[in-house]
């Protein structure tokens, strides 16, 4: 990748207690992108944005924003950085405005009312800027979060799992956002267990688990690789064998041969003409069947069977 | 590192935002400490102290003898208090990230934090000095001496609180040194009494209690007269000064307890 605006090389973290959070990382991020982290919890997703931002000390690696080595530019990088942790940490007693326009100040950046304004306007938090922190609902002290880490307009926002806890509504306003500050030009990287969410607004796509980065695709190719179509045809008369005219499809015999199983394809529809001829050779061969259930596998599936180490794809 | 790198807007912003902390709690914060003193100068200096010899302090009122001492335990108590919790808070709820994944470094966040606490212990010193005015009649022989000395225990202290604010890792930790080893010392440190009025060996165990020299140092620049030299006093209170500072770097060089 030509000028990545983020470039980890072999990162590794191993706390004192031995636990060993990320094992030899390489990953690069394009400028422009929404880059989703996806893994379970443990996987490493904190830890690999936290040596990032400054919040822990990798053990061993390298770390270049910006073409700059964040261990040796750290006041250069981090000016340009932002970040919303997990956790709605902040001091609860301050006002909401305070607290932004703080933040601004903390990264170096001039007072500016206006600036402070248009991103409590973006987030609906114009309304409450002079509320105190505590008195907001959980999902208006994320987008506090959010409005702290844009007060100085980062160009690569640190997202760690921006909508857990929060309502559909406004998980779907969140990525509205985010998909609004992209198109503005900041590069995005979100980590989420909503992978519903990395399906709708990501541009790419890393699976990471036990330290270890197990996929880093375009979600297009991703899909295009480990997607996958499956039907299910129930059989009014149970078969005892697979006919031969079925043979050249990935077909099996289930539920004592009352459900002919069809799985394949590639994300890129394959899957859904196979099933088509499938049913066409299923009439002409006279086998009746009274029900088709199909379904094509989502980037969930794909990520279940990456972590299970199904389907030959590594774990 | 380069002053002109430094980040003086990110130092401005924690410092602000630090003395915002203090003048939403002012009431609680300014009172309970001017509450606590005026009662020791109600009882010592006015009520006990108008039976004192003059003669066995330097020829001073016991009154005007015990305001630098009271003034040093308002003074110690307050910028260790006020730091610590200064920088325990933001660890406590986990807004540290923000200072950590900033442009500031150690610079920036003893002026910011550590100034912030100073500037509140100097507010309240100064309230205290004016309220021990209806007490106690007293003056201040070397104003300039004692206003600078005033202003370097109160940075001194607050770089220490600093320090257990970096360490504790619960509330109790952080109430424990002030309450257990700064109250005992300051009192046991000739706040109340010169250690010339002591016998051995507690006269010699005296000074072996560092704030001992901080008491007397500020008690030369009000009466011109102190158990120790005054420059050593003054030597002490620096050398703390650059012995905060010094662990103060190593624990953002190794970010001990700050990053994992």
């Amino acid at each position: 990748m030509d000028n990545p605006i983020l470039d980890i090389r072999d990162l590794s973290k191993t706390y004192k207690s031995g636990t060993v959070a990320l094992a030899g990382v390489d990953l690069q991020i394009r400028k422009g992108e929404i880059f989703a982290l996806l893994g379970p919890n443990g996987a490493g997703k904190t830890t690999l944005i936290g040596a990032v931002c400054g919040l822990l000390r990798p053990t061993g690696g390298t770390i270049e924003a910006f073409g700059l080595d964040v261990a040796k530019h750290w006041r250069q990088v981090r000016r340009r950085i932002g970040l919303v942790p997990q956790e709605l940490a902040f001091d609860m007693f301050g006002r909401v405005d305070h607290s932004v326009e703080f933040s601004r100040g903390m990264f170096g950046c001039p007072p500016n009312a206006a600036r402070i304004e248009e991103v409590l306007r973006s987030l609906s938090l114009w309304d409450k800027r002079e509320a105190k922190i505590r008195e907001l609902s959980g999902g208006m002290k994320r987008r506090v979060m959010i409005a702290k880490a844009l007060s100085h307009d980062p160009e690569l926002l640190f997202l760690d799992e921006p909508t857990a806890g929060v309502d559909v509504e406004l998980r779907r306003d969140m990525w509205r956002q985010i998909g609004a500050l992209r198109d503005a030009g900041t590069t995005i990287i979100l980590t989420t267990h909503y992978i519903e969410e990395a399906q709708e607004m990501a541009d790419r796509v890393g699976v990471i688990n036990r330290g270890k980065l197990l996929l880093v695709d375009d979600k297009a190719s991703i899909m295009a690789q480990l997607g996958r179509t499956e039907a299910r045809i129930t059989l009014e008369t149970p078969l005892a064998a697979l006919p031969e005219t079925l043979a050249a499809y990935p077909v099996t015999l289930e539920d004592g041969g009352r459900t002919l199983r069809y799985r394949g394809g590639d994300g890129t529809g394959k899957g859904k003409r196979e099933i088509a001829e499938l049913v066409r050779a299923l009439v002409l061969g006279n086998i009746a069947f009274s029900e088709i259930d199909t379904h094509d596998s989502t980037l969930e599936d794909i990520f279940v069977d990456l972590l299970e180490g199904r389907d030959g794809v590594p774990a | 590192m380069n002053f002109l790198s430094l980040n003086l807007r990110g130092a401005l912003a924690i410092f602000t935002n630090e003395l915002a902390r203090f003048f939403r709690t002012v009431f609680g914060s300014i009172l309970s400490p001017v509450l606590t003193t005026s009662l020791y100068f109600i009882v010592f200096g006015a009520a006990i102290g108008s039976q004192m010899d003059p003669s066995q302090f330097g020829g001073v009122s016991y009154g005007a003898f015990i305001v630098p001492g009271l003034l040093m335990l308002t003074l110690l108590s307050e910028s260790t208090s006020n730091a610590s919790f200064g920088i325990y808070m933001p660890r406590f709820t986990g807004a540290i990230y923000e200072l950590l994944s900033a442009p500031v470094g150690v610079a920036e966040t003893l002026i910011g934090f550590v100034g912030a606490a100073a500037c509140k212990s100097l507010i309240i010193a100064a309230i205290i000095l004016l309220t021990a005015l209806l007490f106690v009649d007293y003056s201040i022989a070397h104003p300039v001496y004692a206003v600078g000395y005033i202003v370097l225990v109160a940075a001194a202290f607050s770089l220490f609180g600093f320090i257990l604010g970096v360490w504790a890792d619960g509330f109790e930790k952080l109430s424990i040194i002030p309450m257990l080893v700064l109250t005992p010392l300051t009192f046991l440190g000739g706040t109340f009494y010169s250690i010339r009025m002591l016998d051995e060996p507690w006269q010699t165990v005296a000074q072996f209690n560092p704030v001992f020299y901080l008491i007397n140092g500020l008690r030369w620049t009000f009466t011109g007269q102190a158990d120790v030299p005054i420059a050593l006093a003054f030597g002490m209170t620096l050398g703390f000064v650059v012995l905060c500072i010094a662990v103060i770097a190593v624990i953002f060089k190794t970010g001990w307890r700050l990053r994992g």
